[in-house]
């Protein structure tokens, strides 16, 4: 018997490719069911406008129990959106990727409210303590235990 | 003495023991019973002052106190038990602040608790999907939930069953249906569409399959240890009641059986969750804690040790009832119980502080420091320092060993006077004694060392007695072993029977206890401050010092046949006296706090602050 988080994305998948996905997000690459590539748009009027980024979702085979490990990819040509819940290393904290994580969220769930998250902003800053989290943050941003302490934006 | 009279002593101990799960000190009192005319043990019913009141639970009669407030409290809000069961978790146990917060708004206490939905305002959002497929989802949603209200529990599966009578149904009672074939669901978790798909809800309706409840369950209470499961749905707050989850996790009675791999590990969750609430209702009170010794589930109440306050004056040690490692449910063997070594030992622990053994007769706070004290590395740090220089040149750490000043560092060969640690070459002709000795600065130097020298020294005269009783009561495994080798070769060379070898157990165990009692005398008598008290004190220890070193050395004397008689009358002899001794220490320094008689040259909480004297 497969795995449900197999199930789950399988099924998840067929319905992107089938359906597409919402006006600014686009399947990147997903040649497996542990890492998924997306890239992002802010549609309309925001300070992100005309920017794309690239979000990587990594999934446990305990998805969708679990939440997925998702964040911005950084590399040299790639860079993190400049927003209070984003650091440089791409790492985000949203409360809906930890402790408010639904098994009935989807991937294209996450990317929509990530997007929204986007849109907005209202001022484009780094969080407070970013040069101290990005320094000693770990690889998966599923091991860092954020503090939701704004949820405005 | 007969031997009749010893058995029927043996057999009615064994009785009582089989029935005590309560005081500490019981099982070792009816185990000097034993010896019949050997021993006459004081009265045992009155307490010691260096005993504390406490009652050993298990897990079931803690559930029985849960019960009980819960009871109470569906009797005074007039909601069901498992509601009932929310709110006083969500508000940590505390009857009397969730009565008054009921009664003040019991829809806001209700619902931050995740016992009932929010009365008002939208219903909790759909997950959010993209446009073109969330209609049609939301519609089979909205089908699922309409053939859901057929259902009163897992066994109706009756079509005809009027909607209208869900709505009796108890709100906290969970509705689940089998699906039929023309009701298109698809769980939303796993996508599984299967006709015969079986779904649960609580009453918020949001509907998953029941697998997926129960992944969902299980990784909750596995992963995160969490007692307080809510609804999958994103944003719902609801939180699952104990029978939905005892529901979902444990087979109905008389259900096929499925994978079995998995009904054990749902089996192994319920039983855990179980424990996750017993241990936040024990965690919640003061006057319980939970017994520290690996998979013991018992629990102490012991309220007599619950303020900050009692603990300066008191040293709540406490046993669970339950001796050895291991399952407790199963009964303890006959042999584990009076047979050697760890597996039959007592789960005794401190109730006021996290240090997992008899502290006595030192109070927790002053067990605590001594402890850090030990740990930290402050104290080679201070050794270092009063024991070495650094080279001036290249800052190797050097100790002198002998010799005279003149000193070649081996690293860089750098030759200084150790006295002023100056180049050697300055010295001129004075070769063997430096005339800068004397000048001020380098009196004071010498001071503060010998100072800081002073210092350690005193801490290591306590440290190394302590370290030495603590490693000696370590040993005391391999000291059983060997008294019990002791005791069958006894039995073999004299006439003298199994109970009449006892003597050597008891001698052993007293040993250990009192090893552990003078260990903590030790970092009790660095914190004392000098004067009579402290004086008393030492001596009390000293004789207890010596009566333990002498019987250790009895136990460990080679054993001829024919002194068998004489050793056995000595040992018996010197166990009860050591025993007196531990007694007179425990006794007068429990009663020395009680009198508030001992002051400490550090600041203890609860104490007065030290007088300005030296150490």
């Amino acid at each position: 018997m497969t795995s449900i988080s197999v199930r789950r994305l399988q099924k998840e998948l067929t319905e992107i490719q089938n359906e597409g996905c919402p006006v600014g997000i686009n399947l990147l690459k997903a040649d497996d069911f542990q890492t998924w590539f997306f890239t992002l748009e802010v549609m309309g009027d925001s300070l992100y406008q005309g920017e794309a980024y690239t979000l990587m979702f990594r999934f446990e085979p305990q998805y969708p129990i679990s939440s997925p490990a998702v964040q911005f990819v950084v590399s040299h040509d790639k860079q993190a959106p400049i927003h209070p819940h984003v650091y440089s290393n791409g790492h985000i904290c949203a409360s809906i990727l930890g402790s408010e994580w639904s098994p009935v969220l989807s991937v294209v769930a996450v990317c929509v409210t990530l997007q929204s998250m986007l849109a907005s902003c209202k001022k484009k800053e780094r969080p407070p303590d970013n040069d101290r989290y990005v320094r000693t943050a770990p690889d998966n941003p599923k091991k860092t235990v954020f503090h939701y302490d704004d949820d405005t934006v | 003495m007969s031997d009749m009279s010893d058995d029927n002593d043996y057999y009615s101990d064994e009785d009582m023991f089989d029935g005590t799960q309560d005081e500490d000190e019981s099982g070792d009192e009816m185990e000097l019973d034993n010896f019949g005319d050997d021993f006459k043990v004081p009265a045992k019913d009155k307490k010691k002052s260096y005993e504390v009141d406490y009652d050993s639970l298990s897990q079931q009669a803690v559930e029985k106190l849960m019960a009980r407030d819960i009871n109470h409290i569906c009797s005074i809000l007039g909601v069901e038990v498992d509601t009932a069961s929310l709110l006083l978790r969500d508000q940590k146990w505390n009857k009397e602040k969730l009565i008054e917060k009921y009664m003040d708004n019991p829809t806001k206490v209700s619902v931050d608790a995740g016992a009932t939905l929010p009365e008002t305002g939208p219903p909790p959002p759909a997950p959010l999907r993209n446009s073109t497929s969330s209609s049609s989802q939301s519609s089979n949603r909205r089908t699922t939930r309409g053939s859901k209200m057929l259902g009163l529990g897992p066994k109706t599966k009756s079509p005809t069953s009027s909607p209208t009578i869900s709505h009796h149904v108890p709100q906290s009672l969970k509705r689940a249906s089998s699906k039929k074939a023309e009701d298109f669901f698809v769980c939303q978790i796993c996508f599984n569409d299967a006709p015969n798909l079986q779904t649960l809800a609580l009453d918020c309706d949001h509907a998953f399959c029941t697998e997926c409840w129960g992944d969902y369950i299980v990784s909750k209470i596995k992963e995160e240890s969490e007692h307080s499961i809510r609804c999958m749905a994103e944003g719902c707050a609801l939180v699952a009641p104990d029978h939905f989850i005892r529901d979902t996790l444990l087979p109905a009675p008389g259900a096929p059986v499925g994978d079995v791999e998995r009904e054990s590990q749902n089996i192994a969750a319920w039983t855990r969750f179980q424990e996750l609430i017993v241990r936040h209702f024990v965690g919640c009170n003061r006057n319980l804690k939970f017994c520290p010794y690996p998979s013991c589930t018992n629990t102490v109440s012991c309220p007599s040790a619950a303020s900050k306050a009692s603990l300066a004056s008191t040293v709540p040690i406490v046993s669970c009832g339950a001796r050895g490692i291991g399952p407790q449910d199963q009964e303890i063997s006959k042999s584990q119980q009076l047979g050697f070594g760890l597996q039959g030992k007592e789960h005794r622990f401190c109730f006021g502080c996290p240090i997992e053994s008899d502290h006595r007769p030192v109070i927790c706070a002053v067990s605590k420091m001594w402890l850090k004290k030990c740990a930290d590395d402050s104290e080679t740090a201070n050794w270092i320092k009063s024991n070495t220089k650094e080279c001036p040149i290249c800052q190797s750490t050097i100790e002198k060993n002998g010799g005279c000043n003149h000193m070649t560092c081996k690293k860089c060969k750098n030759e200084f006077c150790w006295v002023c640690m100056g180049p050697w070459s300055e010295h001129g002709t004075a070769w063997y004694s430096c005339n800068r000795f004397d000048e001020k600065a380098g009196v004071d130097a010498r001071d503060a060392q010998s100072k800081s020298r002073a210092s350690l020294e005193r801490y290591l005269h306590y440290y190394n007695r302590w370290a030495n009783h603590e490693q000696s009561a370590k040993l005391s495994v391999d000291l059983y072993a060997k008294t019990e080798k002791k005791m069958e070769d006894m039995q073999i060379t004299s006439a003298l029977t199994w109970i009449e070898v006892q003597f050597m157990k008891k001698a052993v165990e007293e040993v250990e206890k009192c090893r552990t009692t003078l260990k903590w005398t030790y970092s009790m008598a660095y914190y004392l401050a000098k004067g009579n008290e402290k004086e008393l004190f030492e001596d009390n220890q000293r004789d207890l010092e010596k009566a333990v070193e002498d019987l250790s050395e009895l136990l460990e004397s080679p054993i001829e046949p024919d002194t068998i008689p004489t050793l056995r009358q000595s040992v018996t002899n010197k166990t009860v006296y050591v025993q007196k001794r531990n007694e007179i220490v425990l006794e007068d320094t429990a009663n020395g706090f009680l009198e508030g008689r001992w002051k400490w040259n550090v600041a203890v909480d609860g104490f007065d602050d030290p007088e300005e004297t030296v150490l």
